[in-house]
This record gives C-alpha cells, sequence and structure tokens, in this order.
C-alpha cells in the first residue's frame, strides 16, 4: 500500500516574546506514515501537537527540522495540497454567508464549473443535513451545524486525503454518529482520513490504525486490536499508561 | 483571477448585508435630506452652502466605510480562523490580498455611485440641471482617493495588530495628509536642516490625497478639469495603489497563520 501522509523527524519549535522560558518544542522527532485508504486516528493529550502536525502538513507552521510530505510531495509546495480537504478547529465560517454560498466560495477557488457545482453543493449540502438551512445565513447556526458546514467544505473538492482537526467536538451522540458514518462512507469509497480526536470509543469503532503522541513525541502507533492487546486493557486505559498516568490510589 | 474575484465577492456580500453601512448611509442622507428642507430661501448662495456640506459628509462617510471595511477584513479572517480552511485551498495569500483589496474598493465604488446619484437628484431639485460628466470626474476621482486609502489601511492591518489601532492611525494619516499635505513644502522652508530635509521627503513621499478632492467643481459649478489631467492623477493614484499591495504582500508573506 502506499504512503499518502508521512512525516520524518518532524520538529516545531514555538519561539514568542510571551514566552519567557524562551522556546517551546511542540514537536520533536515525529516520524508518521498513513497509508493510502485507510482511517488513521491521531490522539494524545490536549497540547500534544496534534494541532501543530496538521498546521505542518497545511504549510502553516514551517518545520524547525525534518520532513514531511503529501502523496510524496514536499509540504512546503502548495501543489502537494491539491487533493486534500481540511476541517480545521474552531472556526467560525462567514457569518454573513449562506452554506450554500460558503461551498460555492471554497468551490470557485478549486476551480469547480458551475455545472459540477449544482451538481455537488446539493448532495454535500444532504450529506451533512443542512439542506433545510441551506439559505439561512451561518449567523443563525448553531455550534453542531457550523461544524457540520466545516465537514461539507472539507468535501468540496472531493480529496482523496481528509486532515479533520477533531470533527466530531461540540457535536451531540445523534451528530458525532451521523459524523462516524461520512467517515466510514469515505473510507468505503477508497479515501484516506487521517483525523484527531478526543474520544476513544468513535476512535476504536472506525479508525484501522492510531498513533498517540504525547509532549511531541509519538509514543505508540499500531492497529487499535494490536495496542489493546500489548497493553492487555481497552484503548482508555492503553491511552492513560501511554501517556504516563498514575492513578492516585486513596490513603 | 477566478480566486481574486470570489475573494472579492465575498467581501462585497459581507458590506451589503451588515446593518453598519446602511446605518452610516442612511444619516448621510437624512442629514442632507433635513439641510436641504431647511433652505426656505430658495437663493443661489444657500444652494451653494447645501452642497458643500452634502459633499463634506459624502466624503467623510465614504472614508469611514473605506477604512472601517477594509481594516478588519484580514484580521476577522484571523479571529474567525477561517483564513486556515482558506489557505489550505489552491489559493496564494497574494490573490487574497488582491482579492480583498478589489472587494473593498468596488464595494467603495458602489457606495459612492449611491450617494451621487442622491446628491445629484438633490441638487438637481435646486437647480435644475444634471452637470453629469463633473459629477463623473469627482466621483472617479475620488474613487481612486479611496483605492488609495483601501491599500493603506489593507497593509495597515497587516502591520498593526487590533483593527481598532489600525483605523485610528489611517484615520490620523489620512487627515493629516488631507488638511496639511499640500502645505508640506512651505512648512519645510520654515524649518531648519535635518528636520527640513525630512518634511521635504515627506512631502515627495506622500500620497496627495488632496488633488482628488473635486468638490469645488460641483459646488460653483466649474468647467471641467482636462482629462489628461485627471488620468494623469489616476495613474498616480494606481502607483500608489500597487505600492502598498505589493508592501501588504510582502508583510502577510512572512506572517505565520495562526
Ligand atoms: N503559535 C504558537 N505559539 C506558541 N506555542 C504554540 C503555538 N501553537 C501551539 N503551541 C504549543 O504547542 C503545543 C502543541 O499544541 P497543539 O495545538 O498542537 O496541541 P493539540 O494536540 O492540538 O491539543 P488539543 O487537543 O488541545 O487541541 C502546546 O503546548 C501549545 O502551547
Ligand atoms: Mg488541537
Amino acid at each position: 500500500m502506499s504512503v499518502i501522509l508521512k512525516t520524518h523527524k518532524l520538529r516545531v519549535e514555538f519561539r514568542s516574546r510571551e514566552m519567557r522560558q524562551g522556546v517551546k518544542v511542540a514537536l520533536n522527532g515525529l516520524d508518521l506514515e498513513v497509508r493510502a485508504g485507510e482511517v488513521f486516528g491521531f490522539l494524545g493529550p490536549n497540547g500534544a501537537g496534534k494541532t501543530t502536525t496538521m498546521n505542518v502538513l497545511l504549510g502553516f507552521v514551517p518545520p524547525t527540522s525534518g520532513e514531511a510530505s503529501l502523496f510524496g510531495i514536499d509540504v512546503r509546495q502548495p501543489i502537494a495540497r491539491q487533493r486534500i480537504g481540511y476541517l480545521p478547529e474552531l472556526t467560525y465560517y462567514y457569518k454573513f454567508l449562506t452554506a450554500e454560498e460558503l461551498l460555492r466560495f471554497y468551490g470557485k477557488i478549486f476551480g469547480l464549473t458551475r455545472a459540477e457545482m449544482d451538481q455537488r453543493i446539493p448532495r454535500l449540502l444532504k450529506l451533512v443535513e443542512l439542506e433545510h438551512a441551506s439559505k439561512r445565513p451561518i449567523r443563525s447556526y448553531s455550534k453542531g451545524m457550523q461544524q457540520r458546514a466545516g465537514l461539507a467544505q472539507a468535501l468540496i473538492n472531493n480529496p482523496d486525503l481528509l486532515i479533520l482537526d477533531e470533527p466530531t467536538s461540540g457535536l451531540d451522540p445523534l451528530g458525532r454518529m451521523k459524523v462516524r458514518e461520512i467517515i466510514q462512507r469515505l473510507k468505503n469509497e477508497g479515501k484516506t482520513v487521517f483525523f484527531s480526536s478526543h474520544e476513544l470509543g468513535e476512535v476504536e469503532a472506525i479508525c484501522d490504525r492510531v498513533a498517540i503522541i504525547h509532549q511531541g513525541e509519538l509514543k505508540v502507533v499500531g492497529r487499535v486490536d494490536e495496542i489493546k492487546k500489548a497493553h492487555h486493557s481497552n484503548l482508555e486505559q492503553a491511552f492513560l499508561e501511554v501517556i504516563g498516568y498514575q492513578p492516585q490510589t486513596t490513603p | 483571477m477566478k480566486n481574486i474575484f470570489a475573494v472579492a465577492g465575498v467581501v462585497i456580500k459581507e458590506l451589503y448585508r451588515r446593518k453598519d453601512f446602511y446605518v452610516l448611509f442612511i444619516v448621510t442622507i437624512l442629514i442632507c435630506l433635513v439641510m436641504a428642507s431647511v433652505n426656505i430661501f430658495n437663493d443661489s448662495k444657500i444652494a451653494r452652502y447645501l452642497k458643500e456640506i452634502c459633499l463634506l459628509l459624502v466624503w467623510i462617510s465614504s472614508l469611514v466605510i473605506a477604512v472601517t471595511t477594509t481594516a478588519r477584513q484580514i484580521p476577522a479572517e484571523r479571529e474567525n480562523r477561517t483564513l486556515l480552511p482558506l489557505l489550505a485551498k489552491p489559493i496564494t495569500r497574494m490573490q487574497l490580498v488582491f482579492g480583498k483589496f478589489l472587494g473593498c474598493w468596488v464595494a467603495c465604488g458602489l457606495t459612492l455611485l449611491c450617494f451621487y446619484i442622491f446628491f445629484g437628484a438633490l441638487s438637481a431639485t435646486r437647480e435644475h440641471q444634471w452637470p453629469v460628466l463633473n459629477y463623473f470626474q469627482a466621483g472617479v476621482m475620488q474613487w481612486f482617493m479611496l483605492g488609495i486609502v483601501v491599500a493603506m489601511s489593507l497593509l495597515g492591518s497587516l502591520v498593526f495588530a487590533a483593527p481598532s489601532s489600525n483605523s485610528t492611525i489611517c484615520f490620523i494619516v489620512i487627515g493629516g495628509i488631507l488638511f496639511v499635505g499640500r502645505h508640506l513644502d512651505q512648512v519645510a522652508t520654515s524649518m531648519h536642516e535635518p528636520l527640513r530635509a525630512v518634511v521635504n521627503a515627506l512631502y515627495y513621499i506622500v500620497p496627495h490625497l488632496e488633488f482628488y478632492d473635486l468638490r469645488d467643481l460641483i459646488i460653483h459649478n466649474w468647467p471641467l478639469i482636462e482629462w489628461k489631467y485627471i488620468l494623469l492623477a489616476l495613474l498616480y493614484a494606481t502607483a500608489y495603489i500597487a505600492t502598498f499591495l505589493l508592501g501588504a504582500c510582502l508583510v502577510f508573506r512572512r506572517k505565520p497563520v495562526n
């Protein structure tokens, strides 16, 4: 199977005036490989470096050292991002546009023709269940609806690789299940999905493989059942063990 | 090019869906109408006075709309984090800057068009004439002046962090240029050396926005300005617009996204 997303000894340091201690190492020698057609879960506690990794892959943050590539093309080249869909975390889309206009705007940037958009946009709105609200400004959407509009914009170019940063955050159990179904459907269409999440249950249900990172370092990578077997427990216990959590014993 | 138009389209949609724009527009028109109604004597001096005040209001409102709309564009993209999904798509930062500029500039142009039609109608009720070409010259010149202002605010929005401080600085700079810009060379002659050279240089560097103020042409019904001078002024404005936009692209290129 071909490798679609790869990082090699990826290191990212942040320097800023606000931080008195000087340099903050967000990623430290991260090696990742995501293969074509798999659903890959990217786990780690808050501040582990998941979003930073995605920012490097999208070219927003330059790596301090090491390499990252998409489809075998270095992420520094914009062409590497032609065939990806990206859902950032916590985005408040243009409030004054409707979901349909938002998708049209992004579609234009991908160079879709009017006919392609006329065909694709209603389908996407139906997929994320926003067709009833597609003519309303995004200002009037609930958090979950905004998140689903975000998912639709990530799919507008019919991408081969999806990079989703916490796609189910802010969704209710039903909404989460729907996102799971969408991811499953994308997998069946042969797409690759790389997503971060804090919901271990859903990760367990849909991921082929997962990686757990902690403080910018890769701790574990592999199939969910292998990880569970290696730690003789469920994924949550394994996760806590990997990040070095010691259960408090009450005296 | 299609990316630039797509971004510009969103800016224009934003402008006409926001309330503050209509508020400013309606307040300006209301003030003009009230002024017009108090004119009971209907002699030519008062008509002129009325036109002067209306045009002043149009100038101020269009500057306020231009600066405030432009200044918040890119900071809002950053704040709402829409910059991330946008830049993850096949669009360059340069196209984004040009699209934002085009959108704000066209929006200003549409606003001006509305203002001038309203103004033309109002003064036609007094003077029973439509000096369309005078309006056209004054309008186009004002539009290009707003182009410089928009490009400058766009650059400012990338240099200064907060949109409010950027707007304030832009208003101060624009006000400064409009009021003292044309006198800077005279100011320089009264100064001593190092400062004199600085002020003199400033006189040649700043975009002379006051060139574009053709209000008198309409107020006094003066004959048209020769078109070649208008053309020259528009070229001068285009040079400044291009310089500011290139500056904005350079600053934006180095900026981290988040
Ligand atoms: N622009 C920045 N400047 C300075 N430090 C940063 C910056 N962005 C991220 N960091 C730091 O890098 C580390 C990794 O952050 P990151 O956002 O990648 O975490 P995350 O795994 O996505 O966490 P979460 O689950 O909370 O989203 C954090 O310690 C954070 O403080
Ligand atoms: Mg994150």
